[in-house]
Parts: C-alpha cells; sequence; structure tokens
C-alpha cells in the first residue's frame, strides 16, 4: 500500500500549526492538534475544525472557501498554497505542517502582513491610464476591444492577489524591496491592454534597481500560482516591452476608441401569439 | 492588550538565501536560477585566481615556474574541470535565459483552463534539450580530461 492510500483509509490527521503571539512570543513555533480525518476534505476544513473544537485562539484568514478570495494562502508540506483548494488527500500524508507564507512577516499565527504585496501593487498603477481624461471621468460609452486584444491580457486578469507567487519567488526571499511577481505581472496586465495609454509611465516604476531586471526567471511564481495566472511569462513580456519603449523600438499603437454610440435599434419582432404567456 | 503592544513589527519570515537552495519540490527552473549563479560565483573565482596566477610570470621565471608547479596535482585538474563543467553550464543555460527572458519561446499568454499549465512548463523540452547538451559535452571533457 502506498503512503497516499494509507492517507485515504486514516482516521486522525495530525496538523502541525505554526504559532506566533505577538504580545508573547519572541518567535513562531509548532503546535500539534490531532483531528478526524473526513473523506474530501481541505486543508482550511481542518483548520476550521481546530479553531471551532479545539484552539479559538488560531488566527488564520479566511473568507470564500473555494478559491476565489486568495486570503488562505499558507505554506502547506513546504510549498505556498491555497488552503481551500487543497485537499488533505492530495498531500498523501497524515501529518500536515501548515506555516505562515514565507517572503512576507508574520502578523499573528498563520496571518502573514501581505501590505508590501499591496503597495507594490498600488506603486505599478493597476488602472487604465489615458490621456482622454475627460473620457475617464465622464465616460460617454465603454471603450473598444476585440477578443484577439483582450486575449493579450486575459489570462493575467485572474490574479486574486492572495500573494503566493511571493513566497515561491527565490528573489523576493533575498530582496525586501523587490517589486514581486504579482505587480510586475500586473503592471504587465495593463500595458498590454489594448485601452491602455501608461506603458511609459509604468516602465519608469518599473525599470528600476529593484523591479522587473531582477527576475531571473525561476518560474516558481508561475508553478505556485492557484489561479493559472502565469506571472512568469507576464514578466518576461514586459521586460520585452520596457526594452523596447526604453530602446525606442516600440511601435506606436492608437489605443482603443470609444464605442460609436449604437445604430437606431430594429424593431422587435412580435412574439407569436402561441408562445405568450397568458 | 494595549495598541502599542498590537501595532509590534511583523515576525520577519523570509526564506533568504536557504531559500535558493531548498525551497521544496519546484521544477527545474527554480534550482537552475540557483545554479546560474553558483557557476557565475565560481567563473568570477576562478577569473580571479587565473590573473593572479598568470600575475606571477611579471615577478619572474622562477617564481612563474613555482607556480604551475603548484597546479600540477589531480585536485587542481579536477578543478579544472568543475570550472569548465561551471562554465559550461552558464553559458548554455543563459542563452536560454537571454531567450526567454525577452519573452521569445515562451508563447503566448493563454486562458487559464483547468489543470493550469504554465509557459515554462509548456518549453520544459528546451531545459532537457539544453541538459542533455551539456551532459555529452561534459562527457566528451571529461573522457579527454582522463585519457
Amino acid at each position: 500500500m502506498t503512503e497516499k492510500e494509507k492517507s485515504l483509509t486514516a482516521e486522525e490527521l495530525t496538523f502541525r500549526v505554526q504559532r506566533y503571539e505577538p504580545t508573547r512570543d519572541e518567535k513562531s513555533h509548532l503546535q500539534e492538534f490531532v483531528i478526524p480525518f473526513t473523506k474530501g476534505m481541505t486543508v482550511l476544513d481542518g483548520l476550521n475544525y481546530i479553531k471551532e473544537k479545539i484552539d479559538n485562539t488560531l488566527a488564520f484568514r479566511t473568507s470564500c472557501r473555494m478559491g476565489i478570495c486568495g486570503s488562505c494562502g499558507m505554506l502547506i508540506n513546504g510549498l505556498p498554497k491555497l488552503a481551500c483548494h487543497t485537499p488533505v488527500e492530495e498531500l498523501g500524508k497524515d501529518v500536515v505542517e501548515i506555516k505562515s507564507l514565507p517572503n512576507y512577516g508574520i502578523i499573528k499565527d498563520l496571518i502573514p502582513d501581505l501590505i508590501p504585496l499591496f503597495e507594490s501593487h498600488k506603486a505599478i498603477k493597476p488602472y487604465i491610464l489615458r490621456s482622454d481624461s475627460e473620457e475617464m471621468e465622464e465616460p460617454t460609452a465603454e471603450y473598444t476591444q476585440s477578443p484577439q486584444e483582450l486575449e493579450e491580457y486575459l489570462q493575467f486578469s485572474y490574479c486574486v492577489k492572495c500573494g503566493i507567487c511571493l513566497a515561491a519567488c527565490p528573489t523576493s526571499a533575498t530582496d525586501v524591496l523587490f517589486l514581486g511577481p504579482q505587480s510586475l505581472a500586473q503592471a504587465y496586465r495593463y500595458c498590454a491592454d489594448s485601452r491602455d495609454e501608461g506603458v511609459r509611465e509604468r516602465t519608469a516604476i518599473v525599470d528600476s534597481g529593484h523591479g522587473v531586471w531582477l527576475c531571473h526567471l525561476a518560474g516558481a511564481c508561475s508553478e505556485a500560482c492557484p489561479k493559472g495566472v502565469d506571472p512568469a511569462l507576464a514578466i518576461q513580456l514586459l521586460k520585452r516591452t520596457v526594452l523596447a519603449q526604453t530602446l525606442r523600438l516600440r511601435k506606436k499603437k492608437e489605443p482603443s476608441l470609444v464605442a460609436p454610440p449604437p445604430a437606431e435599434e430594429k424593431p422587435k419582432l412580435p412574439v407569436p401569439e402561441f408562445t405568450a404567456k397568458r | 492588550m494595549n495598541v502599542a503592544e498590537v501595532k509590534k513589527k511583523p515576525l520577519k519570515n523570509y526564506l533568504g538565501i536557504w531559500g535558493w537552495v531548498w525551497a521544496g519540490r519546484y521544477n527545474v527552473e527554480r534550482y537552475l536560477y540557483t545554479l546560474q549563479r553558483v557557476t557565475g560565483l565560481g567563473i568570477i573565482l576562478y577569473g580571479i585566481l587565473h590573473l593572479t596566477a598568470n600575475g606571477m610570470r611579471i615577478s619572474g621565471e622562477g617564481l612563474w615556474e613555482d607556480t604551475m608547479s603548484l597546479f600540477e596535482n589531480p585536485v587542481f585538474a579536477v578543478g579544472e574541470y568543475l570550472v569548465i563543467a561551471a562554465f559550461l553550464i552558464h553559458a548554455l543555460n543563459g542563452l536560454r535565459l537571454i531567450l526567454q527572458q525577452l519573452g521569445y519561446t515562451l508563447g503566448a499568454p493563454k486562458p487559464p483552463i483547468y489543470p493550469y499549465s504554465h509557459a515554462l512548463q509548456r518549453r520544459r523540452p528546451i531545459v532537457l534539450a539544453m541538459g542533455a547538451l551539456g551532459a555529452i559535452l561534459l562527457l566528451l571533457i571529461l573522457i579527454d580530461f582522463v585519457v
């Protein structure tokens, strides 16, 4: 019987959880909890069990429990994952070690300090930048965009800001000031948007000592990303954009235009009598 | 619990250099990242030794001969082979990095449909081909060293 099969029949699981109480502890330690195993349970289910039935002082972030909010990023058996998206059976062990995401400070127990992530995200101006500020303030209609133009950046717009990519990134492990895969990928997401005119502005931000060139393509961010965003690809494409912008080789492209007013609507066909509800 | 205590700075939790060495079962590219740095540092170290040793020639033939005889032992032969290996790995991986870091060979973005794949994973044959070429060249050089 393999270890994975054994875990399927295990009745109990051991959760080794990192604990850190800022008002009391100087450093963190691991605490063991033994919990019952139920088929299909996720790591988050286990943590909720501990919080509800064993120790209500355990602190962790959680919200949607379905991989949408990005709150429950944790280091699970040595790899950063979303706790709600990690079935215990998939880990193949009945001992699960859960720690706070590395490369961030720890506020308490399993709660990482994500402020640096959000600050970097804000720094790259994650919104459409346009020269027609009047239209941006008082929009008359949407900007047009073809399905092909949408596909240029769509993959990168699925980011849930869980911070897992920074926990996986070896550059973030040693450079606290590195912008990080999340914000760099988002910089490309906006630069590649046909409605945007902010490449020059964002180049000035990411083409810095702790910016895009510090990414040396370890690819761990893309491997760890729970949403399939592929930040490593976005960052490499951003490098190309930044280089072309700096060397003035970038083809000048007009940004998307405002959608024309809709043509006069054709009168709708009358609903046949026999389908109309009485 | 007072406010000052709650506002205590978060506990530092960076993986640091250890994170380069080992950070879990990641794919080969993450560890090539480390290997690229280690081989780079090795080549710099060799460069310094090489220039220092060759610099001895200025101080006369006697000192030069003495320095050269110092290098005629198996430890330095192994060292020399390691330098060539480091150079080869650094050069081959470097070529891949130059191409991929400018977005070439990685392909276009794809909609994330489960099970997710990423560009480096889809282009893994490039790394494997590079590894195979490096291994063949290292073997040939080893045969040349031994014979």
